[in-house]
């Protein structure tokens, strides 16, 4: 890439951001829309109506060849060779020493053929080790991360926004699924998955139709109250479903079972012997988290209203050091500030009397529970 | 985005009216909420508390982060503004009306605060 570090790059819907009168910021290298107006009202339109976002910062990376599940099924933590056609699944990827270098969703477009979708601040080590990681396999990995952009239109009324755009079968399309369609004269990947806790949809689109497929969202999704939503209510979204974020709950220093998703991790794997990357840490791993869990990663309500901030400790009734914040913010939907901390496995659990969080200096009293906070009902 | 012309302003972004028998009301300025995002949780100090200039004196909260709110002058807190601090979102929504943080007795006085004219180039420099 010839983009320099102090060069931010720009998604193929820059203009528009900027006519919507959007505050940008810098993520991951991207020049990206953190809000067009309020937050609280792009999360709540999220939340009740529908919001319209431009996620084309994440990386994709394509995998095909025969032996495309295979390579996959050795360089990812998850069993993908048994994800159906047209199915999608949330994975990992860990280095040699089971911490977690990304976590990834991963389509399957065809049997032969896999969309991987990376953090866009992971997506070049992902590129990296999926390269080095698929060489033993027949299987290519292409570096498609400036043929897409993608967008999200999620919210409860996404899918009547989306089907007055196109012919395909979204009732049949199951969360997590994806199939390839017309959306407004677009030819589009339509995808059922988000990163908010409601039902939604993304669409993975050439860069040069993007512009086309926001418009047509836009006008279509006014009557019923889509608005553009910016990365600021991104973060919030997620945060009140339980959903992590590479940087704050996830990290190289922690595996996929003591961020609490060990159910991500299939050891008993049917391709190559079994053998992934990671595999025996990572078993360490899942009998040290099934003994003597250390930390576990809780949900913090506050009773106060100061706002809990990663890195913040989490102390017991005496002071104690008892955990770390990992991500807080206001909650919109509870109206109290929120947060995502790993705990002392002793003082984990819901309920548990006496815990706070230092905010700067002052030891204001939060009640542990289990995440998520949100749940959308069905 | 119009700071009022009959208000001076502080480098870190506070309004602070004309005196009335010695008293000034404070917020901070549209720009300085556009910046901050929807302001959730205002910390001010307590009345009869005595501020120092450039000196913080209460904390912003909003979505994203927090901010020290600073003193734009030295004094004594007469009044609070218990309106901002049940509804934070004023300081959004009415930064130079029903966002005003609080009143207070001025003893001295920098002498950088700018002008409407002066701050609106400081912000846009």
């Amino acid at each position: 890439m010839s983009s320099l570090p102090d060069s931010p790059r720009r998604t193929a819907l820059d203009a528009t951001h900027r006519t919507l009168g959007a505050t940008m910021t810098d993520f991951a290298g991207w020049d990206m829309p953190l809000r067009y107006g309020s937050e609280r009202e792009e999360h709540v339109a999220v939340r009740t109506r529908a919001g319209l976002f431009d996620l084309s910062h994440m990386g994709e990376i394509t995998l095909t060849g025969p032996q495309a599940a295979e390579a996959l099924d050795f360089a990812l933590v998850g069993n993908l060779s048994s994800v159906a056609v047209g199915r999608a699944r949330y994975t990992m990827i860990c280095d040699a020493d089971g911490g977690i270098l990304d976590d990834l969703i991963v389509y399957r477009l065809a049997d032969q053929t896999y969309l991987v979708v990376a953090n866009a601040s992971n997506a070049q080590t992902v590129l990296d080790a999926l390269t080095e990681r698929a060489a033993g396999f027949d299987a290519a990995v292409r570096d498609d991360r400036d043929d897409y952009a993608l967008l999200a239109v999620q919210g409860p009324e996404s899918s009547g926004i989306l089907k007055s755009l196109t012919d395909a079968d979204l009732d049949g399309l199951k969360y997590y699924a994806g199939l390839p369609g017309t959306v407004a004269g677009v030819q589009a990947l339509i995808a059922r998955t988000g990163y908010t806790g409601e039902d939604g949809f993304e669409l993975f689109v050439a860069p040069g139709d993007a512009e086309t497929l926001w418009q047509a969202l836009t006008e279509a999704g006014a009557p019923v109250g889509l608005i553009p939503c910016g990365l600021s209510c991104r973060d919030t979204l997620r945060l009140e479903a339980g959903m992590p974020l590479y940087g704050n709950e996830l990290t190289t220093a922690t595996t996929p079972f003591d961020a609490g998703l060990g159910r991500v991790v299939k050891f008993e794997k049917t391709t190559n012997g079994g053998r992934f990357v990671g595999r025996e840490p990572l078993e360490g791993a899942a009998k040290r988290a099934a003994e003597a869990p250390p930390r576990k990663l809780v949900g913090l309500i506050a009773t106060g209203r100061r706002v809990p901030r990663a890195g913040f400790s989490v102390v017991a009734a005496d002071g104690t050091v008892i955990g770390e914040v990992t991500s807080g913010a206001p909650s919109p939907t509870l109206g109290k500030p929120i947060a995502m901390a790993y705990v002392d496995a002793e003082h984990a659990a819901p309920g548990t009397e006496g815990v706070a969080v230092d905010i700067r200096g002052t030891h204001e009293p939060y009640e542990v529970v289990a995440l998520p906070f949100y749940k959308r009902e069905r | 985005m119009s700071n009022p012309q009959q208000l001076r302003y502080s480098k870190e972004h506070e309004w602070l009216s004309a005196a009335a028998d010695g008293v000034s009301t404070v917020g901070i300025t549209e720009h300085a909420a556009g910046a901050l995002g929807d302001v959730v949780f205002v910390q001010l100090p307590e009345v009869g508390a005595e501020v120092t200039a450039g000196e913080p004196c209460g904390e912003l909260e909003s979505t994203k982060s927090v901010s020290d709110l600073y003193a734009p002058v030295t004094g004594e807190i007469t009044e609070v503004n218990q309106d901002v601090v049940d509804d934070p979102s004023l300081v959004n929504t009415a930064p130079f009306e029903g966002g005003w943080l609080f009143k207070v007795k001025i003893s001295d006085e920098p002498d950088d605060l700018l002008s409407a004219d002066e701050y609106t180039a400081f912000t846009e420099s």
